[in-house]
């Protein structure tokens, strides 16, 4: 981070964290200890620590864990600023326990060119809530065409390492692969929208049962599969880095276990929204449940819910897709794709897999922290609760019961699926180099 | 029979209520068929025709359906999707709400357009067809022309044959059926079948000649010949002699068995003119009682009568 941003730091009283169940997936740690931190550093972690300036913060019965890390972020600034913007993203960001989000490249202008990462990871770092890493097109306009400007990017004060056209496949396979190689020369992911946009043309939902009887016309799994097996033998054979986002079917997971078995350098994500919910919620067209890639069954739900156990997918990512609600308030055909996703993640990994008895809390915890940050490059977030290291931390309630109200959000949009939904588990406070960005569930501002 | 609020899905029925709505239409169909007169049935009652996909036919057919009950009509047109239109679909919705109109019929190119209007709207909605989604009137005047050949509907055979997967009238027809008892099989080439057809309760067959035998109704849906330039089938030529229905395949037919079709005809692709112009053919007394049957729909909406109408004619 910038001097600036570190000195930010600076000169506050130190604070112990105290009795909180530290679960620190870099070091396997799960017990309760006390965790001391000053000028930005954590100082100390260990059971019984006392400090006699620092300010004492109870922990007793909550978690102690490194700050989220989103690997999938829209923040739609620049140029969709009336469904969110980095302000409002950064605090939804801060609320959902995150201390690094990376923001998706289909802004206007894209974020194809070193001066728009430079000016969103600047305006991030202006707001101070989240520390941004900013995504990279592929291709220039995300147009599938002609390649960004990779090592632009990549020395640019931004330092992009991490290359997707999100939203839209990169469909020509000779461009995909000349990304895939090119990428090399500077040690970046190439992350590639899972579709096949023939298979999808017309697409609304997933394809079956429930799409059969709605009338709307459906988006095959294939569609998604087809392309992720392009792209995986594509970066066998280059032996290229890949990652694979939103990750929705059960086909999709074997193609992914079995290359990585094989050895591929593969990583992928899945988002909270394709954990928890199914395409027959769609009853009711409520265009809130359109989301690119669609909802997909339950057999689908049950195998990604396995992969993530299992680390076949690495890591949780939001998916983050706020959209103003003159835009959602259409014709399910006319309405955009997308879902909010910052403020709920958490709550929902722990209410449908931690307190479902499929994922230990370690586990899950690693997949919202060490998991993202061994895809790519996000400058220590997600790492060790180590002496020395900077003091990115959420403190969470596990227990806490809430019920969502997408009015009650940071984001400047209210397009959660999980309105009214009864969730277990929030982040109470979240520490970013030290300093409260949430703190007793209120964004310090 | 319970009453209806909206009229938006068939699979929002149960039996008893299609019952009621076919034996209302019987009621109303000497008024429906008579070319004069109407009654003050509805007088005073506004409907709005909400047509946001072209569809004359359905219009004419709902707006005489209200004029021989004495309700007056508003219309209400715009073609593709409200944004274009540079409103708000859910702005058009308030607006008709706020002008007091006491029932709309929608008419969408958007499946679920009808349900989401009906969430902005207190009065009933009724679905003049969405999408690829329902299209409830058309069903129940089917099997209400269908009962009028051939008596209860229970165990009879019904083959629903065409471009089902992009039919609001399948979806529609099929439930109908269902609810009373009859029998459907679904014939089409693959390419034009639903995802999991099974899961509607009927049975599938790609092969026309074979069904026929046993078959009370031969329904053919329309199938528009842009869907070759999509690889859905080679040529129409092709779709003829596969799936479409001739006078060689109308002899392989039960004596009493009935064909029909929801309009408009392509005459030479799923029919041929001559077997559309056959005394087998209700395809013309299909329009007739499309009259009767929304006007029912509309009278029991609109009246808040549950046991039938007491409309002499």
């Amino acid at each position: 981070m910038t001097d600036a941003a570190f000195r930010s730091g600076d000169h506050r009283p130190a604070l112990l964290l105290r009795g909180g169940r530290v679960l620190d997936p870099a070091s396997g740690t799960d017990e309760v200890l006390d965790v001391l931190v000053a000028d930005g550093i954590v100082v100390e972690v260990g059971a019984g620590l006392t400090s006699n300036d620092a300010e004492i913060l109870d922990c007793d019965g909550l978690w102690v864990t490194p700050g989220f890390v989103d690997l999938h972020t829209h923040l739609r600034e620049p140029g969709f600023e009336d469904a969110e913007d980095i302000a409002s993203g950064s605090a939804a960001g801060a609320a959902g326990g995150y201390t690094a989000l990376c923001p998706m490249a289909n802004t206007d202008p894209v974020c194809d060119a070193a001066a728009v990462a430079e000016s969103v990871w600047r305006r991030g770092t202006e707001i101070g809530l989240v520390d941004l890493f900013p995504v990279g097109a592929i291709t220039k306009g995300l147009r599938g065409e002609e390649l960004a400007e990779f090592g632009e990017l990549r020395h640019s004060a931004a330092k992009v390492d991490f290359f997707s056209d999100d939203g839209k496949p990169v469909a020509d396979s000779l461009v995909m692969r000349r990304a895939l190689q090119y990428a090399g020369a500077f040690d970046a992911v190439i992350c590639n929208h899972s579709e096949d946009p023939d298979l999808t043309a017309e697409a609304q939902m997933n394809e079956g049962q429930v799409s059969s009887v709605l009338g709307l016309p459906g988006w095959p799994h294939e569609a998604e599969e087809i392309m992720i097996a392009r792209d995986l033998i594509l970066a066998e054979g280059l032996g290229a880095r890949l990652h694979v986002p939103h990750v929705t079917t059960a086909g999709a997971v074997e193609l992914i276990r079995a290359a990585k078995a094989r050895g591929v350098h593969v990583t992928a994500e899945v988002t909270p929204h394709h954990l928890s919910l199914r395409d027959h919620l769609i009853d009711g067209y409520d265009p809130v449940l359109k989301v690119n890639p669609p909802l997909r069954t339950d057999t689908d739900v049950q195998a990604l819910r396995t992969a993530l156990a299992d680390g076949t997918i690495d890591c949780v990512a939001t998916d983050h897709a706020p959209h103003a609600p003159e835009h959602k308030d259409q014709e399910w055909e006319h309405a955009p794709c997308g879902m909010l996703g910052l403020e709920t993640a958490f709550a929902v990994v722990n209410t449908d897999l931690v307190l479902a008895g499929l994922l230990d809390p370690l586990t899950a915890i690693a997949r919202l922290t060490s998991g993202p940050a061994g895809v790519r490059d996000v400058a220590g977030h997600g790492g060790a609760i180590a002496a020395g290291r900077e003091a990115h931390l959420t403190v969470l309630d596990p227990e806490v019961r809430w019920t969502v109200d997408g009015r009650g959000l940071h984001s400047k949009a209210r397009n959660t699926p999980f309105h009214g939904a009864d969730l277990v588990g929030r982040p109470v406070h979240t520490l970013l180099r030290g300093r409260f960005t949430l703190r007793d569930g209120k964004v310090q501002a | 029979m319970k009453p209806l609020s909206n009229l938006i899905s068939i699979e929002d029925l149960d039996a008893e209520q299609v019952v009621g709505i076919l034996d209302t239409a019987e009621q109303l169909l000497p008024i429906a068929d008579r070319r004069r007169n109407s009654v003050p049935t509805l007088r005073g009652k506004v409907v709005c025709n909400l047509f946001l996909e072209d569809s004359t036919r359905t219009r004419i057919s709902f707006d005489l359906a209200a004029k021989r009950m004495s309700a007056e009509v508003i219309n209400f047109s715009g073609k593709g999707s409200s944004v274009s239109k540079g409103e708000s679909f859910k702005d058009t919705a308030l607006t008709l709400d706020a002008m007091g109109v006491d029932c709309v019929v929608v008419r969408s190119g958007s499946s679920g357009a009808p349900l989401q209007v009906s969430r902005y709207l207190e009065v009933p909605i009724l679905n003049a067809g969405d999408g690829w989604h329902q299209h409830p009137t058309q069903a129940l005047l089917d099997v209400f022309t269908m009962r009028r050949h051939l008596g209860d509907l229970a165990g009879r055979h019904v083959v629903v044959c065409g471009d089902v997967l992009h039919s609001r009238v399948a979806r529609s027809e099929v439930q109908a059926l269902r609810l009373l008892g009859a029998r459907v099989t679904l014939v089409a080439p693959p390419t034009l079948l639903p995802p999991a057809p099974e899961s509607w309760g009927a049975e599938v067959s790609g092969d026309l000649d074979a069904v026929l035998p046993d078959a009370d109704v031969v329904y053919l849906l329309r199938v528009q010949r842009e869907r070759m330039h999509r690889a859905f089938f080679p040529s129409s030529r092709e779709y003829a002699r596969f799936w479409g229905l001739d006078v060689d395949r109308l002899a392989r037919l039960p004596d009493h068995a009935i064909v029909m079709h929801p309009g408009p005809m392509n005459r030479g692709v799923e029919i041929t003119a001559d077997v559309a112009d056959s005394d087998r053919s209700v395809i013309i007394e299909q329009v007739t009682n499309g009259i009767a049957i929304r006007m029912a729909c509309l009278y029991l909406l609109l009246s808040g009568d549950t046991e039938g109408a007491e409309v002499t004619p």
